[in-house]
């Protein structure tokens, strides 16, 4: 008798993501309470909740930056923290990663940035790679940033570039780290629709961690509220729109602008 | 046993740094911009305190041995020991583990703070390896080869010093850097210095690669570094002089 996912596992050849009871303590304070969830290819996951409420560690447990205290993180069925060494450099190989500050390596140009994961783990030859990185900033509507270093660039340019070297390797699973945080709405709306499209195109497993609600009704397939370190309701952006769960509806519509919508 | 701990971290650190290199090619052109950001970025200053420090030892030697029993030559024969045997390898070791040791350990501390280490091992690429052993072996291939060239500065700055202010001609100053020389004193120096190198670079590496905050914090570490570093060539350099000289 299967359950749903690994039924869906053993019937389609998924990219997916799953989380069972993922606890974390930092000494006496326990941060993420027994969080289990599923994230799907194709979909774009968003995590949500307040600032502090755990959804960064929660990723880094994920992408194994962090030990989770309990439970287990599996990459198509495997658990990558009981992985050995060598494997989980094959699985980390297969993760683009846009960071909240973007993490761009400063000493770097954009496209020695975006080449640097191709000439570390990939065969291709120096006019291949310029070649990929060329087209993942054309992706990420990017145009005569080549030579230029990260200090160049505004915020939502590092953003761009972020996303291309983290879709530069094909990855199969994506994490965004709020990344829209500090951005200009229509900046925000950009990175939010680039980040849907690529999901969607590649069908990548993404997973956004954000407290902007924009990116929420914009772009999010599944929504996770995570409050006070707990998975505290789990839906899809109409849903979330509707539900009468006080914690969600008190920080869905925290902004005036949100209550004006929903009157 | 806050020691013990980060001697532990410490040597686990380098336990990781000296894995297997992902691909060979990048790890050399990093050691080579190393050699260059780290050597030549060194050598102005390094040359600049060599030549004169070795001038000071030529004059404070011939101010202090002004007797008719003690040779001129001794003049020259004191200042190369001084210059070969401590300056030139320990001396110029403290003042580089400040501008290297400030480099490496702001360098890397600022790459953990702004998350561009976590960027690294989210790829697959082992940070520790990639920051830190280029920085090593550049600075141990290197360094011995600034030390080199202090000590002939220095012994050059000594000499015009010497035969500027009357105290020792050319002749009686070449006669004693020549007098009783034994080459054993250069492979001491040389590896005693790059001993230093080791030193000056890891540990700086380290206190960056585990810093943790902001702004702040990296200048702490950077300041961590450069002492602890410090203290450590003072330790190395008496453990080492009593190992290969007694």
């Amino acid at each position: 008798m299967y359950t749903n996912i690994e039924l869906y596992i053993n019937t389609v050849n998924v990219e997916l993501i799953e989380l069972q009871n993922i606890s974390k303590s930092f000494g006496e304070i326990e941060v993420l309470k027994s969080i289990s969830a599923s994230f799907y290819p194709g979909k774009t996951n968003l995590i949500i909740g307040a600032s502090g409420s755990g959804k960064t560690t929660l990723t880094k447990c994920i992408v194994g930056l962090t030990e989770p205290s309990n439970g287990n993180v599996l990459f198509s069925g495997e658990d990558f923290h009981t992985m050995k060494f060598k494997q989980k450099k094959t699985v980390r190989k297969e993760i683009g990663f846009l960071f909240q500050g973007s993490a761009l390596f400063d000493s770097m140009t954009v496209e020695e940035n975006i080449t640097f994961t191709l000439s570390m783990f990939s065969n291709m030859t120096k006019e291949e790679q310029l070649d990929r990185a060329n087209f993942c900033l054309q992706r990420t509507n990017l145009e005569n940033v080549n030579r230029l270093y990260p200090a160049e660039l505004s915020g939502g340019m590092k953003k761009r570039v972020a996303i291309s070297r983290a879709i530069a390797m094909n990855p199969k699973y994506l994490f965004c780290d709020e990344p829209n945080s500090g951005l200009d709405p229509q900046t925000s709306a950009v990175i939010d629709n680039l980040i849907k499209e690529i999901t969607e195109e590649y069908q990548m497993t993404t997973l956004v961690i954000t407290h902007d609600m924009n990116s929420v009704i914009e772009i999010g397939d599944n929504i996770i509220f995570i409050y006070n370190g707990e998975k505290w309701w789990e839906g899809g952006r109409d849903e979330i729109l509707k539900t009468d769960n006080q914690e969600v509806v008190d920080f869905v519509y925290a902004s005036k602008f949100m209550k004006a919508l929903r009157k | 046993m806050n020691l013990f701990y980060h001697i532990g971290r410490y040597f686990i650190l380098l336990g990781r740094a000296f894995l297997k290199p992902e691909k060979f090619s990048i790890y050399w052109k990093r050691t080579i911009f190393e050699m260059s950001n780290l050597g030549l970025g060194s050598l102005g200053i390094a040359s600049i305190i060599a030549f004169f420090m070795g001038a000071v030892i030529v004059i404070q030697t011939a101010s202090n041995i002004d007797s008719a029993w003690i040779p001129d030559y001794t003049i020259g024969f004191t200042a190369r020991q001084s210059i070969i045997l401590e300056f030139s390898p320990t001396i110029l070791a403290l003042i580089l583990a400040g501008k290297i040791g400030s480099s490496v350990a702001s360098e890397i501390g600022t790459m953990r703070v702004t998350e561009q280490i976590d960027a690294l091992e989210i790829m697959g690429v082992n940070s520790a390896s990639y920051l830190i052993t280029p920085k090593i072996i550049a600075a141990v291939v290197i360094n011995p080869m600034l030390v080199i060239i202090s000590m002939f500065l220095s012994l050059t700055g000594g000499w015009l010093a010497g035969v500027m202010n009357g105290s020792v001609s050319t002749y009686t100053y070449i006669h004693g850097i020549q007098y009783d020389f034994d080459s054993f004193s250069i492979v001491y120096a040389l590896i005693k210095t790059m001993f230093f190198a080791f030193a000056m670079t890891s540990i700086p590496a380290y206190h960056g690669y585990y810093t943790s905050g902001g702004a702040l914090e990296v200048g702490k570490s950077s300041t961590k570094g450069v002492v602890y570093s410090s203290v450590c060539i003072l330790i190395l350099n008496y453990i080492l002089t009593q190992l290969m000289l007694s």
